[in-house]
């Protein structure tokens, strides 16, 4: 008798010669990254165009486990970079894949300007709604009274809304699901990859290490069962109500919005053919 | 032998003829002849000129430029682009380029070649927004965190920043390394003639691309003669990985190993350092058989001129003029040669901190003495200070 062993169809997309990774068991971020790889399977771009650029954190490290043009960059800097690659050679596909601390503390105010720029980018954050790497320190992310190491009697500060920041600023596509949403997860990447313009994804993950445990809030498997009962699926929701800022509130997900608009290129190149006419020769069009 | 590339410059960018601009001006049209063809920059005076005429020209030109929220983004945004394929560099002054601190070290981790402009201005803080200074050639040589090497460039006139950034470019693609290009306000507001020769007559490092096929590859395998490993782009299915870790050959992350790091470390100090002869850059006037030497760089060395003049006529005095175009990695054996044979070397630039002149001292080694001649910048040295710092020190 004989058996065959069936690769995993993901692992074209992996390094598996940097295997082991160095994410925690339970953690979320493999999850998310098991979801991107297949969507990117399904979602039909030219792999040698893809292209992933993450900050620093442990959602940091993704760019370094995916077999792809890959940067790691500086801490919150990813979407900057990102987008001098992508308006360097339009032909790019560019995915920013990032934590929840690296895109809305030390990046916030590249993530906005890059939704209103609208830049043909695809930005997954991973909010775990605390810093990983560095040990579980409060983000901008953590949800009013839970306990980080730098806010150890409860944080007094409300969590940034993500998906309602991206929307207001000019994304044309707002998604978020959890990692216990594997499969919506994965079409909404598929879709968000082929979207032309600023897309944004949230994807609410387990820390089990830092942020489950010092909360008290359980295993990884508690906070699947926590996102499975909390949870709501709610399509095209108005992103002022999606908030997080406790707990215990309900956790809505979906895509929220998707919209089309011209994208920063398509501005650029209409605005600089009226005013230089022959002079100009389209950029990356 | 390490495989280098040279050309012409792209006619497209290249603005021949006589012209009467500024150096910021003249900064942005070399640029432009160099092959330059993204910018991200930031406005702040002095150097906003030049992301103005960049914004004006480049469309022109088949290239990008971008205005991005701040110099940290501008300082990445630009080696994205580098990394897409195209030469790119970025603008600023004091403020921005302490903003721009971390990025230098990447582009230096990374082996990104690109272009630092600081149009300099008196510090710290805000300073003299308005008003020259050379107060940042120690940040701009090890500003960033770690051991590193760079090259700082230093112009002295607008033709200067015209041809001198042409090499800023040509160096950084060769040794793959931020260059810092050190202006001041003086030069960069300076309105002078410039002469742009023929695109045939300028030259043009390409980048190292490697010839190697995706598998075979090592993105930071060096080369074994100059330690500077070649470059792919993204998008040609090398599927490769850049990262600021401390990374082996294949750039993966190899943040706790000893040895790895140590050599990494060591090869981008060694690239520069080894290879500094090629790298030299400087202009001697009247060194024969001077009894004293004049040595700076930039504005000051401009200025010194005129003491160097009011020495002679007065009281005869021979004073060699020494000036540094390449300010580091500097030309020791020759500065060793002078301090030979001269009675000092009096070293007039626009910072009070002996920025540049305590790496003569070190050269020197006392054989001969070293004067600083310092000032706070927000003006430039008054010729007679110089006089008199001659006269004195050939006593
Ligand atoms: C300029 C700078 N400041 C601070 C750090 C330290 N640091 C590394 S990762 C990180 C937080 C990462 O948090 P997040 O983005 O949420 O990623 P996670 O680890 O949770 O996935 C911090 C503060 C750094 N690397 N660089
Ligand atoms: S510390 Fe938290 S976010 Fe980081 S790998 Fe471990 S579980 Fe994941
Ligand atoms: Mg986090």
């Amino acid at each position: 008798m004989s058996t065959t062993l069936r690769e995993n169809p993901v692992e074209q997309f992996l390094r598996t010669d940097r295997m082991p990774h160095i994410w925690c068991p339970g953690c979320g971020i493999g999850t998310s990254v098991n979801c991107f790889a297949r969507a990117v399977l399904e979602c039909g771009i030219d792999l040698d165009k893809l292209c992933i650029v993450s900050g620093i954190g442990c959602t940091g490290r993704v760019a370094g486990y995916l077999r792809l043009d890959s940067f790691h960059t500086t801490h919150g800097r990813a979407i900057p970079f990102a987008t001098g690659l992508k308006l360097a050679n339009p032909d790019l596909h560019v995915v920013v894949y990032s934590g929840d601390g690296d895109l809305a503390a030390i990046g916030g105010n590249h993530l906005i300007h890059a939704a209103r720029r609208n830049i043909d980018i695809t930005v997954i954050c991973v909010n775990n709604f605390n810093y990983g790497m560095t040990g579980g320190q409060v983000a901008p992310t953590t949800h009013h009274e839970k306990v980080a190491t730098t806010t150890p009697y409860g944080d007094p500060e409300y969590p940034f809304n993500l998906p309602d920041l991206a929307a207001s600023c000019g994304a044309v596509f707002v998604a978020r699901w959890t990692t216990y949403h594997v499969v919506q997860l994965t079409k909404t990447l598929v879709k968000a990859l082929n979207k032309k313009g600023f897309s944004f994804v949230e994807i609410l993950a387990p820390c089990p290490t830092l942020y489950l445990r010092r909360n008290k809030l359980g295993t990884s498997v508690d906070l699947m069962k926590y996102f499975k009962e909390k949870s709501v699926i709610k399509h095209g929701a108005n992103t002022k109500e999606v908030g997080l800022e406790t707990y215990d509130k309900e956790i809505i997900v979906g895509e929220f919005v998707d919209i089309d608009k011209p994208d920063y290129l398509d501005n650029y190149n209409e605005i600089m053919k009226k005013r230089l006419g022959d002079k100009f020769q389209p950029w990356g069009r | 032998m390490a495989e280098i590339k040279w050309t012409t410059a792209d006619p497209k960018g290249v603005l021949t003829g006589a012209h009467y601009i500024d150096g910021n001006h003249a900064a942005c049209e070399g640029a432009l002849a160099a092959g330059c063809r993204f910018a991200a920059g930031y406005p702040i005076t002095p150097s906003t000129e030049v992301v103005e005429r960049f914004a004006a020209r480049i469309p022109l030109v088949g290239g990008m430029f971008i205005q991005m929220e701040d110099e940290i983004a501008s300082s990445i945004c630009l080696q994205g682009a580098v990394w897409a394929g195209l030469k790119a560099m970025t603008v600023t002054s004091g403020p921005g380029f302490s903003l721009m601190m971390e990025h230098i070290g990447f582009a230096a981790m990374t082996e990104t070649p690109c272009v630092f402009v600081n149009v300099q201005r008196g510090g710290p803080s805000t300073g003299t927004p308005t008003l020259p200074a050379q107060g940042d050639m120690q940040q701009a040589r090890w500003g960033s965190h770690g051991d590193y090497e760079t090259i700082l460039i230093s112009p002295s006139s607008p033709q200067e920043c015209f041809e001198f950034i042409i090499d800023a470019f040509n160096l950084a693609e060769i040794y793959r390394v931020p260059v810092m290009f050190m202006m001041d306000e003086c030069v960069g507001h300076m309105t002078e003639k410039v002469v742009i020769p023929e695109p045939e007559k300028i030259k043009v490092v390409e980048r190292r691309w490697t010839d190697k096929k995706p598998g075979e590859y090592l993105p930071y395998q060096p080369d074994p003669e100059d330690l500077v490993p070649y470059m792919v782009k993204a998008g040609d299915g090398y599927r490769f990985h850049i990262t600021g870790l401390t990374h082996d050959e294949r750039g993966y992350p190899a943040a706790t190993d000893v040895e790895i790091h140590n050599n990494l470390v060591r090869r981008l100090c060694e690239k520069i350092t080894k290879n500094a002869h090629k790298i030299w850059k400087w202009e001697e006037k009247d060194t024969d058989d001077c009894d004293i030497l004049i040595l700076s760089y930039g504005i000051s060395a401009r200025v010194a001129l005129r003491g160097i003049e009011l020495a002679k006529e007065r009281k005869g005095i021979k004073v060699g003029l020494f000036r540094l175009i390449v300010v580091w990695p500097m030309p020791e054996q020759r500065i060793i040669e002078l301090a030979e044979k001269v009675k000092a070397i009096i070293v007039p630039e626009l910072n009070i901190r002996a920025q540049v002149a305590r790496e003569i001292e070190r050269i020197v080694k006392g054989r001969c003495p070293v004067i600083p001649l310092g000032h706070a910048g927000a003006g430039v040295h008054n010729p007679e200070d110089i006089y008199n710092a001659i006269v004195e020190a050939a006593k």
